[in-house]
């Protein structure tokens, strides 16, 4: 058994954590369900399994008795003349998620972070991402990424949720999980009083402003269709500006191995998964939030099943119930924090669809409404987006969704399976691909 | 200690070069190839590759990622950093 992680440390982003904690005192604030995650570890380690840190798969390939799982080994793998390939008779992916994205003016200014970015800065290695810091976008995630820079010193001005939390209540799923995540937000929100942050419900930034660097951003109101409201702009000063519009699921490995797909409740693309957490490939079982994101805690159950699946032991039923309880928690979130109306219709076109590339969201534009690209395959292929370094995991959603609003229709997966397919899941030098084979486990 | 465009920088054992910079209150370590705009962290955790640095003259490191070693030599990175190459 082994744990293939691309991390130094086993945890993923979640229980992210340096080889030692700058300040003590920060340790428990930022390590939540510590306790769970060291249980977790003491178990795999029992049952004998090995991990293998800084491994970067770059593919998975189908091999006679399995799969081919070629790794790039080091912190920056790209730079990695390491490499190594592992045989594996079943596998479970485990890929994770990261933070969604969606432009708007002066998204692309140094200063404008993602949130998950400035909470890994603080959990890594205990550094503050700025002094001033707006917190700014739509669901839970933006409590903790608040909370955690106040209680380590900075001051946080601001937090603009664009939705309203209490919609929550309208869901029946939001009452199945209820009790903990009452507690967690309530301690959120208990250091949010004492850092003196305004929690804003409806208000969004609508633009960040500086010329090399943040300086400050133009807030706004909005409206029940998320549309600004005229008249309600003012400008919050701040050196960094948090921001994030809840997750999206990193589907490479997923994708490579063809496995099927579906739009999910959050609208990201997703991997199917049975009962089981089976995926349409056998010997493929996948968990997390490659299913559909959904937390740490679900996270957790997913794995317990994929895993208990994958060495073919029986699954307990008390964990299907589990995972559905917790399912119907996260539905309940991804319909209460919808992404803006004003994000996706009212952009102007100078404003940078793929930052990596410098494509405006004109480009896409008028690749559907100038030269007839129907698809964001298409549109990718016309103008570049999603064609840079990053491969079209910053701009994918963005990209889709903007095609689709310029064809008049709704998102379809092809269109985020165009942005989403990736040969490499790891950039690689053309000297590293010629070589000859690695060594093999 | 590494240093960042020649002036010394401290840097925390296991920091990445982004911390380090970011705790130097280092905002950006680059510029786009194509208008030239200054280009730091942004998603933080190696999936956006905006925080490519040159480090001891290998260009387009992720500084999220790279971990910081003593004496690291660290300079912005105009566009590719390969000078007129297009990649």
């Amino acid at each position: 058994m082994l744990l293939v992680d691309g991390g130094a440390r086993p945890g993923g982003q979640y229980w992210r954590h340096g080889p030692e904690p700058a300040d003590p005192r920060s340790r428990h604030r930022l390590r939540h369900g510590w306790p769970t995650f060291q249980r977790l570890v003491r178990r795999a380690e029992s049952a004998g399994a090995a991990l293998l840190a800084r491994h970067h798969v770059q593919t998975v390939v189908a091999d006679k008795a399995g799969w081919l799982v070629d790794c790039l080994v080091g912190d920056e793998p790209s730079a990695s003349a390491v490499g190594t390939a592992i045989r594996a008779r079943r596998l479970v992916l485990a890929t994770g998620a990261y933070d969604r994205q969606l432009p708007f003016p002066g998204w692309d200014l140094p200063g404008v972070m993602a949130g998950g970015g400035v909470q890994a800065l603080l959990k890594a290695h205990g550094v503050l991402a700025g002094r001033r810091v707006v917190v700014a976008g739509t669901g839970p995630f933006l409590l903790p990424v608040a909370a955690g820079l106040v209680a380590a010193g900075a001051r946080v001005p601001l937090v603009a949720e664009a939705n309203s939390p209490l919609h929550l209540a309208h869901y029946p799923g939001a009452l199945a999980a209820s009790g903990p995540k009452l507690r967690e937000a309530l301690s959120y929100a208990v250091w949010l009083t004492r850092g003196h942050t305004a929690y804003r419900r409806r208000h969004t930034v609508i633009r960040a402003l500086g010329t090399d660097r943040l300086q400050a951003v133009q807030v706004a109101r909005l409206d029940r269709h998320g549309r600004v409201c005229p008249g309600t702009i003012r400008t919050v000063h701040c050196d960094v500006l948090a921001v994030g519009w809840g997750f999206t699921p990193q589907l490479d490995l997923a994708n490579q191995l063809g496995c099927a797909g579906t739009v999910g409740a959050d609208g990201n693309l997703v991997v199917a998964v049975d009962r089981v957490q089976a995926t349409s490939v056998p010997g493929v079982w996948a968990a997390g939030e490659v299913t559909g994101i959904g937390g740490a805690d679900l996270a957790v159950i997913e794995g317990s099943i994929a895993g208990r699946a994958a060495a073919q032991a029986p699954v307990p039923r008390s964990l299907i119930r589990r995972r559905a309880r917790l399912r119907r928690f996260a539905d309940a979130l991804n319909a209460a924090f919808p992404v803006p109306a004003f994000l996706l219709d009212d952009l102007p076109g100078e404003v940078l669809a793929c930052r990596c590339e410098e494509v405006p969201v004109r480009a896409v534009r008028e690749a559907v409404s100038e030269l007839g690209a129907t698809d964001a395959r298409t549109v990718k292929l016309l103008t570049r987006t999603g064609m840079g370094w990053c491969q079209g995991r910053v701009c994918g959603f963005a990209v889709a969704a903007a095609t689709a609003r310029a064809c008049g229709r709704p998102v379809s997966e092809a269109d985020l399976r165009a942005m989403a397919d990736r040969p490499l899941a790891v950039p690689s030098t053309l000297g590293r691909l010629q070589g000859g084979e690695p060594p093999s486990h | 200690m590494i240093t960042f465009d020649g002036v010394e920088t401290p840097c925390r054992a296991g920091w990445t070069i982004g911390a380090a910079l970011t705790a130097a209150g280092v905002r950006s370590w680059r510029t786009t190839r194509r208008a030239g705009r200054p280009r730091g962290l942004f998603c933080g955790i190696g999936v956006c590759f905006d925080c490519l640095v040159t480090v001891n003259g290998r260009p387009s490191m992720r500084a999220c990622l790279t971990e910081a070693r003593p004496g690291d030599v660290v300079s912005t990175q105009d566009g590719t950093g390969h000078g007129d190459r297009a990649c």
